[in-house]
């Protein structure tokens, strides 16, 4: 019963996220190139795939790439965290009026505590109450929601210009300090390709990371094995809410401020990413490449249908298909 | 004395699941723990293993007072347990399963090396060599996977004590004999083995000892090799069973069910027969030969590619569940718990869910209707309950499965099909299984007997037809068969009747 399918095919699936984000790519460069009109001045044939638009593609997939690392540790646990939407704008808020009053480093340590704080809440909940993480996430959603429209009077903190600002630039310009203007792309790419590594690492190769996919995918056996089965659930709702944090961080510092009704809707972008990439809502499954490839699928999605001058109702029903399209296929992948 | 226990006791709420345990037994011995399905054998074993703590009563490891504070501690002491229900993770590689939950490791990273090392190591104490240890768990078929969990609880080299509770219950006869050659091997290191098993074959194969439960305390023990079967029995039930297949005198009647050239999408390969009213025909079959899978393609549940099935003189086409049903046919699935009933359901919900018609009125269940119509089938099959409106998952396994049946009679089925009936059922209630099975018969019911357990359809049956690698050989009847040409014929040997 083992490996009955031909190599080639079990290839193929297993690389399936990725040829899906390749064509798309090569296919979003064809239409753009096609539409191009040489008799206007306007319409540049290589403005998808000119290095540039890649820059901003990158950067416009940092924050979402960030959560889908996040989530997909719980996810991989069997759980799912409904609240990051608002988690993210609860911690930029905290981290605005942190470094108005502190400074950007009190700032940083806001956000990030502040996110890693509402994981902490949520995992806390599920592994004392029981209640299935969707509800208690739910509540969440609604909680943090409200703390960061209460905490800003139902305004946006504005904050002074700081080192932070450039963070999320998709590409440094030349009123940019010196050291930004070497740097080929915008930081927060960067944070979001060490935060997969690490990710990745922890998932691949760590003990915890190797016990939240025994967790997710059979928590009675994790238990009579002697796991930490809460221990392990409220680190990995703290660990993503870290995550999340850092998500919230990158986002005041791409508003210049923190923005209480910013992110609304942004968990569902992340947890798409996370299942683009062969994360389960079952438990057991996914990796931190695949959550990155799911978020950058999204972002050319995005880049390619604003060239294209595709209205966001089409980009909508698209990355909906995209999502039932991409779980088709894992249900292929999982059929023995 | 290797491992020693005094009075063990333990209750969850109300019940007393150990009610005074004492327990002795030597190194390098097995000892087989017997005793009905509720008798405290798993409570016991999850004592010994850490991962419930006693009441009261004291253990001792090596004359070392010994209390276990979690299974993670149990094995550091060298206490080592395989579980009776699968607890293998699908999603981990077979190496990770089995250092699971004591992972070597570098900082905080896995030690790969060190891992693949032990995993290997343990599969070799076993005496497997054919199980890879970097594919997944989820991909080796059930009886690969209990390898690895009872490779698992030799993770640590050979143990102190290892417990395997009910190891052999998705094994086929090999992988069995494999099992008792590595218990032999555990011995002779020094290994006390607790075996666990409703087979008393097993236990006369691999125990030195027996010690029989009954209701929480211990009962009865002495050395397997001079124990009668019969006497091992009375403990067990506290009573005489005066016998264990009681037969119900039923005459065989026109032909009810004819089948012919039965044909799945895996198993069955072929299957023909017919079945007579009141015949209760047995299906034998080794794990893996295609006998549930006969009887889901007959029910419809699973396609079948080709094949005709009358009904008397009624062909049966466009075959469903739904369609079976309505024809007056039920069947009785070997999952209980996953397929066959609705555990949180109350008895009757669960037993009135296929033919709500008679307890409604105007489209609506009348609740008042369908307790006195479940009441009424609770006696008559004697199930043990508080009321028809408790949750079936708190009966008995013996009790789930007389709902079961009694769910195909309240919806009148004529023909019923009976997937491993008595499974994980213990001694007295699967005497009440067969009694009713008999009596059933004697209604004029056709019933077919699908069994991996000879000696049950043995003790039933009318006839008997063996299934060999998806074929199923024609039915004989009863007096035609010996143990051994029914295992011959069941395994592809020349079977020359006897």
């Amino acid at each position: 019963m083992l490996h009955e399918r031909p190599w080639w095919l079990r290839t193929l699936i297993a690389a399936g996220p990725f040829l899906a984000l390749i064509l798309l790519w090569i296919g979003f460069a064809l239409a753009v190139w096609l539409k191009a009109d040489p008799t206007d001045d306007l319409a540049n044939p290589w403005a998808f795939v000119a290095w540039k638009n890649q820059c901003l593609i990158l950067a416009q997939s940092a924050i979402v790439t960030i959560g889908a690392c996040g989530i997909v540790m719980v996810m991989i646990s069997g759980g799912i965290d409904l609240s990051l939407g608002s988690v993210i704008a609860l911690s930029g808020v905290v981290g605005a009026m942190t470094l108005n009053q502190f400074g950007p480093v009190a700032g940083i340590c806001a956000a990030l505590l502040t996110g890693a704080a509402a994981g902490a809440f949520n995992g806390g909940l599920v592994a004392l109450t029981g209640i299935t993480p969707f509800i208690v996430t739910l509540g969440t959603l609604g909680i943090a929601r409200g703390m960061a429209k209460g905490l800003a009077d139902n305004q946006t903190i504005n904050t002074p210009p700081t080192w932070l600002d450039p963070l999320m630039r998709p590409f440094p310009g030349p009123s940019d300090p010196a050291w930004l203007t070497g740097f080929p792309i915008a930081p927060g790419v960067v944070i979001a390709a060490l935060v997969a590594l690490a990710v990745g690492l922890l998932l691949r190769k760590s003990v915890f990371g190797r016990h939240l996919y025994a967790i997710g995918s059979n928590p009675a056996a994790a238990r009579l094995c002697g796991l930490r089965v809460k221990t392990s659930t409220v680190a990995v709702y703290a660990l993503c809410g870290l995550l999340i944090g850092l998500a919230g961080l990158l986002e005041q510092a791409k508003l210049h401020q923190g923005d209480p009704t910013t992110a609304v809707g942004r968990e569902l972008d992340i947890i798409a990413a996370a299942v683009i990439g062969g994360a389960s809502l079952s438990g057991g499954v996914g990796t931190a490449l695949g959550a990155v490839i799911g978020a950058l699928l999204m972002g050319v999605l995005r880049n390619g249908s604003q060239l294209l001058e595709w209205p966001t109702w089409v980009q909508e029903i698209i990355i909906g298909a995209v999502i039932v399209v991409a779980v088709g296929v894992d249900r292929l992948r999982a059929r023995r | 004395m290797r491992l020693a226990l005094r009075g063990i006791r333990k209750a969850f709420g109300p019940t007393q699941a150990l009610a005074g345990v004492d327990l002795d037994a030597p190194a390098g011995s097995c000892l087989a723990l017997i005793g009905e399905n509720g008798a405290g054998k798993s409570t016991l074993m999850k004592v010994i293993s850490g991962a419930h703590t006693a009441d009261e009563g004291t253990m001792a490891l090596d004359g070392v007072p010994y209390a276990p504070t979690g299974p993670v501690d149990a094995r550091r002491h060298g206490v080592a347990i395989v579980y009776q229900e699968l607890t293998i993770v699908d999603h981990l590689s077979v190496a990770e399963n089995i250092v699971l939950g004591a992972e070597p490791s570098r900082g905080p990273l896995v030690n790969a090396k060190e891992r693949d090392r032990i995993a290997r190591k343990a599969m070799d104490l076993l005496g497997v060599t054919d199980i890879p240890l970097d594919i997944l768990a989820g991909e080796l078929s059930v009886a690969q996977q209990q390898l690895v969990e009872i490779s698992r609880g030799l993770a640590w080299g050979s143990p102190k004590v290892l417990v395997l509770d009910e190891p052999t219950a998705s094994l086929t006869a090999s992988d069995a004999a494999r099992l008792f050659e590595a218990v032999d091997r555990l011995k002779t290191s020094g290994t006390t083995v607790l075996f666990i098993s409703h087979h008393m074959e097993e236990c006369r194969r691999v125990a030195d000892n027996y010690l029989i439960l009954r209701d929480g305390s211990s009962v009865g023990h002495g050395p397997m090799s001079g124990a009668v079967e019969a006497d091992l029995i009375r403990m067990m039930v506290g009573r005489e069973v005066a016998d264990l297949f009681p037969r119900t005198p039923h005459t065989l009647g026109e032909p009810i069910l004819t089948v012919s050239g039965l044909r799945g999408t895996e198993a069955p390969e072929e299957a023909s027969f017919t079945l007579r009213q009141g015949e209760i025909l047995g299906v034998f079959g080794l794990v893996g030969s295609g006998r549930t899978e006969m009887l889901r393609a007959l029910f419809g549940l699973d396609p079948a590619l080709a094949g005709q099935v009358h009904l008397k003189d009624l062909a049966l086409t466009n075959r469903s569940p739904r369609a079976s049903l309505a024809a007056g046919i039920g069947m009785v699935s070997e999952d209980r718990k996953e397929e066959g009933l609705a555990l949180n359901l109350s008895i009757a919900d669960n037993l009135t869910l296929t033919r709500l018609d008679p307890v409604s009125s105007q489209g609506l269940v009348d609740r008042r209707k369908q307790l006195d119509v479940s009441t009424k089938w609770m006696e008559h099959l004697k199930v043990k309950a508080h009321s028809a409106a408790q949750a079936i998952g708190q009966l008995s396994g013996g009790n789930q499965q007389k709902v079961a049946i009694a769910r195909l009679l309240h919806h009148d089925a004529r023909i019923l099909l009976l997937d491993e009936p008595t499974r994980g059922i213990d001694i007295g209630a699967k005497a009440h299984i067969y009694r009713l099975i008999g009596e059933l018969a004697a209604e004029g019911r056709a019933i077919i007997v699908v069994s991996s357990y000879m000696p049950e359809l043995i003790g039933i049956c009318d006839t008997i037809a063996p299934m060999c690698r998806g074929r199923l050989l024609p039915p004989r009847p009863i007096s035609d068969w010996t143990p051994q040409s029914l295992l011959a014929a069941s395994i592809g040997a020349s079977s020359h009747a006897a």
